[in-house]
């Protein structure tokens, strides 16, 4: 039993950082349409910019809050650059570019780094979370930094008239455009905010993989697997997703003979080709009620 | 009177395909204009035009101001709403997120909460279904909503493309009577798109027909109504 609820918990903090990662995903899905491939990259090349401020002697915090500022800018800049050019252009020209983008992050990461693998410090400790076997403080942490930063996430959507504004962009642009709303900026925005979540994912994760340049080729196929699980069309469904997928790699690991740690990858791709089968809009994929 | 809105050779495209070939007319400040013409006249096509939504040539002139190659959010914050076919409601939020919507490039926090209430003044029923996700609205509330939206933005002119589209004939009356009254009491300058143009040129004091792109006749609204081939072609007696 121990094991079990051990393992659930384990499940939760991962998918902490999965639920992240969709995210980002969805929002970014949200505002172009398209699946950014190259989103782990991006919250890979984050926790270097963290890693390296932390070299220079900036403390944890604040080299936190500055990686995200540069985060977010970095993530405008990627779409004034690379993606509003292609706004127009066929689904294939878009994936070409998500793919471009991967390979170069990847590859500049690696250059200006190296590939060896880094130990990434944790402000929280690596301890029993309240004395308890069953967490440590870092799960702990990555847990409730998630929840903080999806509560702020609900709150700046709900309540906030830039949050409204770029719900309605990415609901109807043509809409948005007639009341005035700047969409191509909303767009840009929103590629910034999904840049800053990725950094924070990016951030929480890297002391249990890990740095290197390609820390987040798997937790991106989760954060995939989490944002389809909980429909691509739903912010709320990529974090609930998020945590399923966490908890049931767990399991799926340690109670499915034969699967173990090798295999628990292959377990995300059939989860997202099942949910695409039998429940393409996912579990919290967009309803919409409509009368004529 | 002066011209609040001047629109001088409008000539519009579709790729390669011509839409408008040479629109001339204004709209008097003040007016309530009506637009008629046949499917494919040309219509829509003409309101999309002013909000740079499709590619066009000529001069738009607003306020005396020409529109250029403005965006069309930037137009839009110019003071021009368009309510467009359709009445492009967001379906998946409140009727009371769609009125903030309208208003969302204003800067009055206090005039808006005021204009909401005066929305809910002219419009009692979106005010019964105010945390209603618009798109449970029935087609009329939908189109009431649409105008309230528009009306947000406390614009100078108002583009609305065939607001009695797919609606009951007696909501139709109400809602002409309520752009009628948004006319005269908020001095809104008024353009409406109709197929249905009997009740189009009972509410209009202007009109003008358009037939494949061309503006064929112009005039006041009653002169229109009593001209032989409009009654023959558009009021089908």
């Amino acid at each position: 039993m121990e094991l079990f609820i051990n393992q659930v918990l384990a499940g939760v903090a991962t998918g902490a950082i999965y639920a992240c990662m969709a995210l980002a995903v969805v929002m970014i899905y949200q505002a172009i349409d398209h699946l950014n491939f190259a989103q782990g990259e991006m919250a890979m090349f984050s926790t270097f910019i963290s890693w390296q401020l932390m070299q220079w002697g900036v403390p944890y915090w604040w080299a936190f809050l500055l990686t995200l500022i540069i985060s977010f800018a970095g993530g405008i800049l990627i779409e004034r650059v690379l993606f509003k050019p292609l706004a127009k252009a066929p689904i294939l020209t878009n994936v070409a570019g998500f793919i471009a983008l991967f390979a170069i992050i990847n590859s500049v990461a690696g250059l200006t780094w190296d590939f060896t693998i880094k130990q990434y410090p944790t402000p929280f400790g690596s301890s029993p979370f309240l004395g308890s076997q069953l967490i440590s403080t870092h799960q702990a942490g990555m847990i409730g930094v998630t929840l903080l930063m999806l509560l702020g996430l609900y709150l700046f959507f709900q309540f906030t008239r830039i949050g409204l504004a770029m719900r309605a962009a990415a609901a109807l642009p043509e809409s948005a455009r007639l009341v005035g709303i700047n969409t191509s900026w909303m767009i840009a925005l929103g590629w910034g905010m999904a840049s800053a979540i990725g950094a924070v994912a990016g951030i929480l994760i890297a002391p249990v993989v890990f740095l290197e340049p390609n820390m987040m080729g798997g937790v991106l196929v989760y954060g995939f697997a989490a944002a389809v699980l909980g429909g691509l069309t739903s912010p709320l469904g990529a974090v609930v997703g998020g945590f399923l997928v966490g908890v049931f790699e767990n399991l799926a690991g340690t109670y499915i003979p034969g699967v173990g740690n090798e295999l628990k990858l292959p377990i995300a791709l059939a989860l997202i080709i099942t949910v695409l089968v039998f429940k393409p809009a996912g579990l919290f994929g967009r309803a919409i009620v409509k009368r004529v | 009177m002066t011209a609040l809105l001047n629109i001088k050779d409008l000539r519009a495209y579709y790729g390669q395909v011509q839409a408008l070939h040479g629109l001339n007319f204004s709209l008097n400040e003040g007016s309530l204009t009506t637009l008629l013409g046949a499917n494919g006249a040309g219509k829509t096509t003409t309101l999309r035009a002013i909000c740079n939504m499709v590619r066009s040539t000529g001069a738009i002139e607003f306020e005396g101001a020409p529109l250029g190659s403005r965006s069309t959010e930037s137009i839009v914050r110019l003071g021009i709403a368009h309510v467009p076919q359709g009445r492009g409601t967001f379906t998946t939020m409140t009727v009371e997120e769609n009125l903030q919507l309208g208003a969302i490039s204003r800067k009055d926090s206090a005039g808006i909460v005021s204009d909401i209430e005066r929305m809910y003044a002219h419009f009692p029923v979106l005010k019964q279904r105010y945390t209603q996700q618009a798109g449970t609205l029935s087609g009329g509330e939908q189109q009431m909503l649409a105008v309230a939206r528009a009306l947000m933005l406390r614009p100078r002119l108002m583009l609305l493309d065939e607001p009695s589209f797919g609606l009951a004939p007696l909501i139709v009356r109400d809602l002409f009577k309520i752009l009628g009254k948004i006319n005269r009491e908020d001095k809104v300058t008024i353009l409406v798109v109709e197929q249905n143009a009997q009740l189009a040129l009972e509410l209009a004091d202007q009109a003008y027909v358009i037939e494949t792109g061309r503006i064929v006749m112009s005039g006041n609204a009653k002169d229109i109504a009593n001209n032989e081939d409009v009654r023959k072609s558009y009021l089908g007696y």
